[in-house]
């Protein structure tokens, strides 16, 4: 087997790969941004929704955790506009990718808010706190602390699902991928290159996490 | 020369010298006890007599036979020569009582499994547990799990026996059960090296006692002379602060 | 296409088409198992490796550290596709499914081991320090002692990360593997409504998944009760 990379015909695509990262990165933070609302709504009615809101929450997530990404995606790119819903590749994967989020965050938080004890809100009342106190410096560091770690890890595997995007068209780092493999040929060296960007991207958004979680929250999240 | 013999023996923890210069010897049968304050380095000596520390000067030998820390084989003959009972049981926990005690005789030691198993349950039978054979450790006591680990400590037929500090994880009235339970085998013959806080036990249970300090040997000698009769400062410094706490 | 989705559908289950659905829902399991399967095989040597201590080992244990962070930071789209690719440029002549098969394997061995590793730490080091004074050999310690305590702490996890990466396995569909997905795309080219086709795709994964699903909390409540018996 006789294979030499030849990165030369690649390496000038760089700043087109980079540019493409960058809509990635719009995706996945918008996305997450979104799935966070869903998830915050999702984890209450879970909580305090009662039978009906509370079942309604449980039966979004466990549909939405129980199929797969790219098909739910599918379902709204190319099913939707038989009953007139016509959706551009953009915010088709970003909706796709919200409501899919919102089902996983959904979980996260349900399970970081069940974990505040009666106890410290108790504790907090009898040292005077008021609910907005109360609120910054018990429950919501408290929460944090809880959640960062698989929340951090719910936003990594969303910027790697933001590929997925590259199916429906979308230029981002995986679509320009495809448009340089198309052009070049240089399948092998186009996808390590591109690959390597992911892996940087995602650790810089871990060490970032990890970071803001450990100032804001004393929350502690490893990097690697 | 002596069952064990440690010359000039050193050990340290990155820059910190935890061992500096034991002399000590153990003769066959005898029991000797090393007591002396928290961080003397009395656990550190039998963590390198055993092999899980490197020592970085100094020689031991057992047996007759100078061990050579570095070399697998002479490890492993050291090894079979001696156990451990640690402070924290350490048993396998995915093992039964009687599998825990018969494992190393079987399976590393390649004895015969029934002989192996007609001992062990001997063993248990004579710590008080021999209705315990096919629990889990976690399924016991703090007392019963360390009466299981020196049952298999002695399931190996050792020629030398270190207990490391085998109450101190013990509630209180679980310790009694275990110091008689090393009191009986004290009679048996077998040379012991223990490591205790409980000074009333290594009186009566010990022919030499060793206080160290310092990562050194202070002073050895008899009960009578360390208890009654200290030769150092230090030694009756000692004495005297843990008898005046009522130990 | 017509919008009358409901006339279409027993055209969709025509004796033909429930083979090709129920071929490719099996396909679907089969991607995921077998890369569970030999991620699990794998993945504890690798872990073993990234564990070890002895100086000999230090580049094993480079390399599978290396490996393991790697692989679960690219997507599973560009590992699939630099496999798809690579095979062509370097004149290999692999069925679609073949390539399926390694890319996913290769992605579940990084992720299971990352589990295995996480099990082994939760061994307490006491035992082992136990094993090795009792002269136990490394092998013999990881065979009687770390793997059976390691086993009921990482089965859940693997079994939940199995059920997860069914729905990863979709992908697959983008280099032609005749799984789910790629079931659905062939019959909305048929002429079949995509809003009916996808989802009943969507209704075949979660019929496949959610019992395992729950299966997989169940194990998960058991061997931890078990545990503390």
């Amino acid at each position: 087997m006789h294979y030499t990379l030849h990165f030369g015909q690649v390496t000038p695509e760089i700043p087109y790969l980079l540019w493409g990262a960058l809509i990635s990165l719009e995706l996945s933070v918008m996305a997450f941004a979104g799935g966070m609302v869903i998830g915050m709504v999702g984890a209450i009615m879970r909580l305090r929704g009662g039978r009906w809101l509370s079942r309604l929450a449980r039966w979004y997530v466990t549909f939405f955790t129980n199929t797969p990404q790219l098909v739910q995606i599918y379902f709204i790119f190319f099913a939707l506009p038989e009953v007139g819903i016509l959706l551009d590749p953009f915010p088709a994967v970003l909706l796709g990718m919200t409501l899919n989020a919102g089902g996983y965050l959904t979980e996260i938080l349900r399970a970081g808010l069940a974990s505040v004890h009666q106890q410290e809100l108790d504790a907090a009342e009898t040292l005077g706190m008021s609910h907005l106190q109360t609120l910054r410096y018990v429950i919501l560091p408290h929460i944090f602390k809880v959640v960062m770690p698989a929340m951090t890890n719910q936003y990594i595997l969303m910027t790697l699902g933001t590929s997925m995007a590259a199916i429906f068209g979308v230029e981002e780092l995986t679509g320009r991928a495809f448009n340089i493999n198309s052009t070049t040929f240089r399948s092998i060296e186009i996808f390590l290159l591109t690959g390597g960007i992911y892996v940087l991207v995602t650790l810089a958004a871990t060490s970032l996490l990890a970071l803001v979680g450990r100032y804001a929250f004393r929350a502690r999240v490893r990097i690697l | 020369m002596s069952f064990l013999d440690i010359h000039d023996l050193g050990a340290r923890y990155g820059s910190l010298r935890v061992l500096d210069g034991i002399d000590l010897s153990v003769e066959q049968g005898e029991v000797v006890s090393l007591i002396g304050p928290s961080g003397s380095g009395k656990s550190t000596l039998l963590k390198v007599i055993t092999g899980l520390m490197k020592p970085d000067r100094g020689r031991v030998t057992l047996a007759g036979a100078a061990v050579d820390y570095s070399n697998r084989k002479s490890l492993k003959a050291a090894r079979d020569r001696l156990a451990i009972v640690f402070q924290q049981y350490n048993l396998f926990g995915n093992m039964t009582v009687l599998r825990n005690v018969t494992v190393a005789p079987t399976t590393i030691k390649k004895r015969n499994r029934r002989q192996v198993e007609e001992k062990a349950r001997e063993l248990l039978d004579r710590v008080g547990l021999g209705d315990k054979l096919h629990v889990y450790p976690d399924q016991l006591s703090g007392g019963q799990q360390q009466r299981v680990a020196i049952a298999r400590a002695l399931c190996l037929e050792p020629e030398i026996l270190l207990l490391d500090e085998v109450t101190s994880a013990l509630d209180p009235e679980r310790v009694s059960e275990v110091l008689d339970t090393i009191r009986l085998l004290a009679k048996d013959n077998i040379a012991m090296l223990i490591v205790s806080h409980e000074m009333s036990f290594v009186r009566d249970v010990s022919h030499r006692i060793a206080f160290m300090a310092d990562g050194r040997v202070q002073e050895i000698g008899s009960p009578e002379q360390i208890f009654d009769n200290p030769q150092t400062d230090r030694t009756r410094d000692f004495v005297g602060r843990i008898s005046r706490v009522g130990h | 296409m017509s919008p009358d989705f409901l006339s279409d559908l027993p055209k969709l289950f025509t004796f033909y088409n429930i083979l090709l659905w129920g071929e490719a829902a099996l396909t679907t399991l089969l991607l995921s198992a077998v890369g569970c399967i030999i991620g699990m095989i794998v993945g504890f040597v690798l872990a073993i490796a990234r564990q070890s201590r002895r100086r000999a080992l230090i580049p094993a244990r480079i390399l599978s550290g290396l490996f393991v962070e790697i692989v679960r930071r690219v997507p599973f789209l560009i590992t699939l596709m630099l496999f798809f690719f690579g095979a062509q440029v370097l004149g290999f002549d692999l069925a679609p499914l073949t390539i399926a098969l390694i890319a996913t394997s290769v992605i579940s061995t990084a992720f299971v081991s990352e589990i295995i590793r996480g099990g082994l730490e939760t061994l307490k080091p006491a035992q082992l320090e136990a094993a090795a004074v009792m002269n136990f050999t490394p092998l013999q310690t990881l065979r009687l002692v770390s793997i059976p305590q390691a086993l009921p702490i990482v089965i859940p996890p693997i079994f939940g990360y199995f059920v997860l990466f069914i729905k990863d396995t979709a992908l697959a569909s983008q280099v032609g593997v005749l799984e789910l997905t790629q079931a659905g795309k062939i019959m909305t080219t048929k002429g079949h409504s995509a809003f009916l086709v996808y989802a009943v795709v969507l209704a075949l994964y979660f019929i496949v998944s959610y019992p395992l699903a729950r299966l997989g909390g169940y194990l998960e409540n058991r061997l931890v009760l078990s545990r503390h018996s």
